[in-house]
C-alpha cells in the first residue's frame, strides 16, 4: 500500500521531468551519457563474452568485467551505495563462489569444446526476438524521457540507509531469515553423506 | 540522461543472459547466465528509481533485496550443482534428463535423441 | 361359507400351495408332498362343492373395483356359469391327478420342489383365468400360465431340445399375446369395461364398432395359446418337458384355455362372420394337418402332442360354427382322455425305457408288463377315436352335429360355409384320427421282438391316477343328456347322420390301419431292438429325461403310417416343414437384420470411436516426442512462448491506441 502511494506520487514527478526531456535530443549527449554508453558497451560486450567463451574460468573473469562495469553504470546513476554493494557482492563474493564452484566440478582449464549445448541456435533465436521485443518496447516508451541528475544525491549511502532502515525495516528482517535459510541449506545440501564418506575411505 | 540508455542497456543485457541460461551446457556457466539477468533487472531498477525520485527509494531498497537473494540463490545453486556432479559425476544439464518420455529406454541417456530437440522444440515454440 | 368365498378359495388355494411350496422346498422337503398335492385336491373339492351349488343355474357374479383407471375400470369379478364352473372342476381333478402321479414320476427329482410349486401356481393362474370375469384378470392369469410354461417346459434345462422347446413355446405364445393384449384393450375401449358381462352387454346391444379387427387380433392369441395352425409349432416341441407337465398344460388346462375364452366371447366373435370363417378354416387345417402329422412321429409324446392339436381344432372347429356348448363338451372330454393318455404314456415310456414308436414295437409284452397303463391306454385311445359309448364319441358328435346345423342352415350363428368347412375337416379327421390311435395303440403294446424288461410295479400314485381319470374316459359321454343345462341349452346328443358317418369313418381308418399293419407284420422281419435308457431301473422322470436324448431308430419299413401316408410320410414326420418356412420367413431376415446392425456398429460407427482414440494417441505420440528431458529445450520453449506472447501483446496494443 505504501509502495502503492508513493509510486503514484512518483508518477506525478516523472511527469515534470518529461518537460525537460523535450530540451535534450539524442545528438546532442552530455558528458554523462557518453560516459554511460562506453561504459554499457564494455559491459555488454563482456557480458556476451562471458556466455560465449570456451573457457569456463574465462567466463567467471568476464563476468567480474561485466559486474564491475555494471556497478560504474550505478555510480553514473548516483546511486552510490548500490555500486559498492554490487562490488562488494558480486565481484567480492558471487564470482568468488562461482570460482570454487567451477573448481570443485573439476572444470577444465583452457578451451572445451562442449561448453555449448546444441541448443544454441533456438537459444539464439529466442534471446534476439526477446531482446528486438524488449528493446523496441523500452524505446517506444522511454525516448524522451529524461532522468534530472543534477538534483539532490538519490543514492548516498546516507539517504540509502535512511530508507532502508526507516521504510523497509520489516522486509530487510524478513530478508536476512531468507538469508539464513539459504545458508543452513546450501551447507545440508553439500554435506558428504556418511556411506559416502565410507565409500571413498574404501 | 535520457532513460533510454539504461534502460536498452539492460534489455540488452537481459537477452544476453537468456542466450546463456538456454545456450551453456555447464551449470555454473548456467548460473552465471542468471545472475547477468538479474543485475539486468537490477539496472533498470536503479535507472527508474532514480528517474522517478521516489523518496521511498523502493527501486534502490529491491534492487539491496534482489542482490541478497541472488548471493542465497547462487549459494544453494552451487551446492545443488555440486551435489549433482558428485552423484553424477558430471555438471552438464543436457545430461540430466531423467524426466524424458523414453519408450525405448535402451537408447544412451546422452545424445541419441538430442538431433531432433531444437527442430521439436522449434515446432513446439512457434505453434 | 358362502358360494363366492368358496369360488375365491379355488384359485387363492393352490397359489397359497406354490408360495409355501417355493419357500419351504429346501428348508423342510417333507412338506413340499402335502403341499403340492393338498391345496390343489380342496381346490378340487372347492370347485366341485362350487359346480354343484351353481348347479348350471343362474350366473354367480361378484366384483369389487381393483383399481379406479380412469377411462375403463379394472374390476376383480368373479363370473360363475355352467362352463366357468364346469371347467374349473376339469382343471382342479386334472391338477390334482397329475400332482399325485407327480409325486410317484419325479419322487428323486432334485428339482421337485419348484416343479410342484410351478405346477401349483399355474393351476391358480388357470383357475383365475376360469373364474375371473374381468378380462384384465384373467389376462394375469393367461400370462402367469405362459410363464409357468415356459418354466415346466425347460424343467430338463440341461438338454438343449428342452431349452430350445421352452423358448419357443414362450416367445411363439407370445407372438400371440400380443395381438390379444391389442385385441383385449380395442374391446374394452369399445366396450367401456373389461367386465365380460359388460362386453356381452355391449354386444348385444350392438356396442362394438370394430367386430372383425378386435375378433381377429384375439384369434391371434387363442391361436397361440390354443397351438392352432399357425401358431401350432410350439406345442410338438414342448414334449420336451416331463410328461406330468405335459398332460396338464399341454393336453388339458391351458392349451384349452384359448378354447375357453374364445366360447366365453362368442358373441363378440360371432359379429363378425369373417372372424368365424377365419377360425372355421384355421380349425379344419390344423385338424386335418395334425392329424396327418400324428401318423407320421415316431415319438409317443409327439403323436398324442399333434393329437391335441387336433382335439383343439375340433373344439376350434365347433366354436367356429357359434356352438360352444359343443366346444366345452369337447374341451372337457378331451382334458380327461388326453390327460389320461399322457399319464400312460409317461408310465409307457419309464416301462419301455424309451419314448420311440419304433422301439417299442421291437419288443414284446409291454402290456403284461404294465397292465394298469394297458387298459387305461386302450380306454382313453377308444375315447380319442371317437368309438361309442366312450367320451369322445359324444363330445366330438356334438361338435359335429353343430356344424352339419350350420352347414345344413338349421343354425345361423354362423355362416354356412364355415359349417361345410368345419363338417368336412371334422369327418376327414375321425378317419385319420382313428388310424392314428391304433397306430400307436399296436406298436405299442403288440410289437414283436425281445421281451420288454420288467421293471417291476408302478408306484401305485401313478397307477390309480389313470383308473381316476379312465372313468370319465369311459362315463363322460353319458351324462350328456344332463349336460344341456349347464351349457347354452343347445341339445348336445348325437343325431344318427353324422353318429353312423363319423363312426363308420373311424372303423374304416381303424380297419384300413389294421390291415395295412397286419401286411406289413407279415412282410417284413422283426427289426434289430433299438436303444434304450442305460438306467431302466431310475425313477421314472429321470428315465423320461434320459429318453429325451436317445437317438431315434431308423425308418422302420413296419411302420403303419409309412404306408399310408405314401410320398406325405416325410412332411408330415417333419410337421409338414413349417418350422423350416418360419426359419426361412422370419428368423433368417431377423439374423440377417441383426447381423447388418453387428455390421455398421462394429465396422461403422465403431471406426468413429477408434478414430477418436487413434487421433488422441497420435497426439500424445507427437507431445511424448517433445518430452525430451531436457530442461533448457523445455526453457526455450516457455521464454518463445512468453517472448510471442508479448509481442502479440505489445502489437495489439499499439493497434489499438493507432486506432
Amino acid at each position: 500500500m505504501i509502495l502503492a502511494a508513493h509510486t503514484t506520487q512518483a508518477a506525478a514527478q516523472a511527469v515534470r521531468a518529461a518537460g525537460a526531456a523535450e530540451e535534450h535530443g539524442f545528438l546532442s549527449p552530455t558528458g554523462v551519457e557518453i560516459a554511460f554508453v562506453l561504459v554499457g558497451l564494455v559491459t555488454l560486450g563482456a557480458a556476451l563474452v562471458t556466455v560465449t567463451t570456451r573457457q569456463l574460468v574465462h567466463a567467471a573473469l568476464w563476468l567480474v568485467v561485466a559486474l564491475g562495469g555494471l556497478a560504474v553504470e550505478y555510480l553514473l546513476l548516483t546511486a552510490e551505495f548500490i555500486a559498492w554493494v554490487q562490488v562488494l557482492i558480486y565481484v567480492g563474493s558471487v564470482v568468488v563462489l562461482l570460482l570454487f564452484g567451477l573448481m570443485l566440478t573439476k572444470a577444465p582449464i583452457g578451451r572445451s569444446p562442449d561448453a555449448d549445448s546444441r541448443n544454441k541456435p533456438v537459444a539464439a533465436a529466442v534471446a534476439l526476438a526477446a531482446a528486438a521485443a524488449l528493446v523496441w518496447v523500452v524505446v517506444d516508451a522511454f525516448r524522451t524521457t529524461w532522468i534530472d541528475l543534477d538534483g539532490a544525491v538519490q543514492g548516498s549511502t546516507e539517504v540509502s540507509g535512511e530508507s532502508l532502515f526507516r521504510h523497509w525495516v520489516l522486509p530487510f528482517e524478513a530478508l536476512s531469515v531468507l538469508l539464513l535459510a539459504a545458508l543452513v541449506g546450501a551447507i545440508v545440501l553439500s554435506r558428504k553423506k556418511p556411506s559416502d564418506q565410507n565409500e571413498e575411505r574404501r | 540522461m535520457h532513460l533510454a540508455y539504461p534502460a536498452v542497456l539492460a534489455a540488452l543485457l537481459f537477452a544476453v543472459g537468456v542466450y546463456g541460461v538456454l545456450a551453456r551446457r555447464n551449470a555454473i556457466l548456467v548460473l552465471m547466465s542468471v545472475e547477468l539477468m538479474l543485475n539486468a533487472v537490477n539496472l533498470n531498477l536503479v535507472a527508474f528509481d532514480v528517474w522517478l525520485r521516489d523518496t521511498l527509494h523502493a527501486g534502490q531498497a529491491l534492487t539491496l533485496f534482489t542482490i541478497a537473494i541472488a548471493a542465497a540463490e547462487i549459494g544453494i545453486g552451487l551446492a545443488i550443482v555440486l551435489m549433482v556432479h558428485r552423484n553424477r559425476g558430471t555438471a552438464d544439464i543436457d545430461r540430466l534428463r531423467d524426466t524424458a518420455e523414453r519408450p525405448d529406454s535402451q537408447d544412451s541417456p546422452d545424445d541419441a535423441s538430442a538431433d531432433e530437440t531444437p527442430t521439436g522444440e522449434k515446432a513446439e515454440a512457434t505453434a | 361359507m358362502t358360494t363366492t368365498t368358496l369360488a375365491v378359495l379355488v384359485p387363492l388355494l393352490p397359489f397359497l400351495g406354490a408360495v409355501a411350496g417355493l419357500l419351504l422346498g429346501r428348508t423342510a422337503p417333507g412338506f413340499v408332498r402335502p403341499l403340492a398335492v393338498l391345496p390343489t385336491l380342496a381346490a378340487a373339492a372347492l370347485a366341485v362343492v362350487v359346480a354343484v351349488r351353481q348347479g348350471g343355474g343362474k350366473a354367480i357374479e361378484a366384483a369389487t373395483e381393483l383399481t379406479p383407471t380412469g377411462s375403463v375400470p379394472i374390476d376383480l369379478a368373479l363370473y360363475i356359469d355352467g362352463f366357468a364352473a364346469l371347467v374349473a372342476v376339469l382343471v382342479g381333478v386334472v391338477a390334482t391327478c397329475v400332482q399325485i402321479y407327480s409325486t410317484g414320476y419325479l419322487r428323486e427329482d432334485p428339482r421337485y420342489p419348484s416343479y410342484a410349486a410351478l405346477v401349483s401356481l399355474f393351476t391358480s393362474a388357470m383357475l383365475l383365468v376360469v373364474y375371473s370375469g374381468d378380462l384384465m384378470v384373467l389376462l394375469v392369469g393367461w400370462e402367469i400360465m405362459g410363464i409357468c410354461s415356459y418354466f415346466l417346459v425347460g424343467h430338463y434345462w440341461e438338454t438343449p431340445e428342452a431349452r430350445a422347446a421352452s423358448l419357443k413355446a414362450f416367445l411363439v405364445t407370445k407372438l400371440g399375446d400380443v395381438p390379444f393384449l391389442i385385441g383385449l384393450f380395442a374391446l374394452a375401449t369399445d366396450a367401456g369395461t373389461f367386465r365380460i358381462t359388460g362386453v356381452l352387454g355391449a354386444v348385444a346391444s350392438g356396442g362394438i364398432d370394430h367386430p372383425t379387427l378386435i375378433a381377429l387380433l384375439l384369434l391371434a392369441g387363442v391361436a397361440g395359446k390354443s397351438a392352432q395352425f399357425p401358431l401350432h409349432t410350439w406345442l410338438p416341441d414342448a414334449m420336451a418337458g416331463p410328461t406330468p407337465v405335459s398332460a396338464l398344460i399341454h393336453a388339458a388346462t391351458m392349451v384349452a384355455a384359448g378354447i375357453y375364452f374364445t366360447a366365453r366371447l362368442l358373441p363378440v366373435f360371432a359379429e363378425s362372420a369373417a372372424a368365424m370363417t377365419v377360425l372355421a378354416v384355421m380349425a379344419a387345417i390344423t385338424m386335418v394337418g395334425s392329424a396327418l402329422a400324428a401318423l407320421a412321429q415316431d415319438d409317443i409324446k409327439r403323436v398324442l402332442a399333434y393329437s391335441t392339436i387336433g382335439q383343439l381344432g375340433y373344439m376350434a372347429g365347433a366354436l367356429a360354427v357359434g356352438d360352444r356348448g359343443s366346444a366345452v363338451f369337447h374341451l372337457l372330454s378331451h382334458a380327461a382322455f388326453k390327460a389320461l393318455l399322457f399319464l400312460a404314456a409317461g408310465t409307457v415310456i419309464h416301462a419301455a425305457g424309451t419314448n420311440s414308436l419304433t422301439a417299442m414295437s421291437r419288443m414284446s409284452g409291454l402290456a403284461k408288463r404294465i397292465p394298469d397303463a394297458y387298459w387305461t391306454m386302450t380306454v382313453a385311445l377308444l375315447a380319442l377315436a371317437a368309438i361309442p359309448p366312450f367320451a369322445g364319441f359324444f363330445s366330438k358328435e356334438a361338435v359335429l352335429v353343430a356344424a352339419e346345423h350350420t352347414a345344413l342352415g338349421d343354425r345361423t350363428v354362423a355362416p354356412a360355409g364355415a359349417g361345410w368347412t368345419v363338417l368336412v375337416a371334422g369327418l376327414l379327421t375321425a378317419l385319420l384320427t382313428a388310424a392314428y390311435a391304433l397306430r400307436l395303440w399296436l406298436r405299442t403294446f403288440h410289437g414283436r421282438g425281445a421281451e420288454a424288461p420288467d421293471h417291476g410295479r408302478q408306484p401305485l400314485a401313478m397307477t390309480s391316477v389313470l383308473w381316476v381319470l379312465a372313468i370319465p374316459s369311459l362315463g363322460f359321454g353319458l351324462t350328456v343328456t344332463y349336460l344341456d343345462d349347464w351349457f347354452d341349452g343347445n341339445a348336445l346328443t348325437p343325431t344318427l347322420t353324422t353318429a353312423v358317418l363319423g363312426t363308420g369313418l373311424a372303423a374304416a381308418g381303424a380297419v384300413i390301419t389294421y390291415a395295412v399293419w397286419r401286411t406289413l407284420a407279415a412282410r417284413t422281419p422283426v427289426g434289430a431292438a433299438a436303444p434304450h435308457v442305460a438306467h431302466p431301473d431310475a425313477e421314472a422322470g429321470l428315465v423320461e429325461a434320459e429318453a429325451l436324448r436317445l437317438p431315434h431308430p431308423a425308418e422302420d419299413p413296419a411302420d403303419p403310417g409309412r404306408a399310408l401316408l405314401g410320398p406325405l410320410h416325410g412332411p408330415a414326420a417333419d410337421g409338414f416343414h413349417l418350422d423350416a418356412v418360419y426359419r426361412a420367413a422370419f428368423v433368417r431376415p431377423v439374423l440377417a437384420a441383426a447381423s447388418l446392425v453387428r455390421f455398421l456398429d462394429r465396422e461403422v460407427v465403431d471406426t468413429y470411436v477408434q478414430a477418436a482414440g487413434n487421433s488422441a494417441k497420435g497426439l500424445g505420440w507427437l507431445v511424448r516426442r517433445a518430452q525430451t528431458g531436457n530442461v533448457q529445450t523445455y526453457l526455450s520453449a516457455l521464454l518463445a512462448g512468453s517472448v510471442v506472447l508479448a509481442i502479440v501483446a505489445v502489437a495489439l496494443a499499439n493497434a489499438a491506441a493507432g486506432a
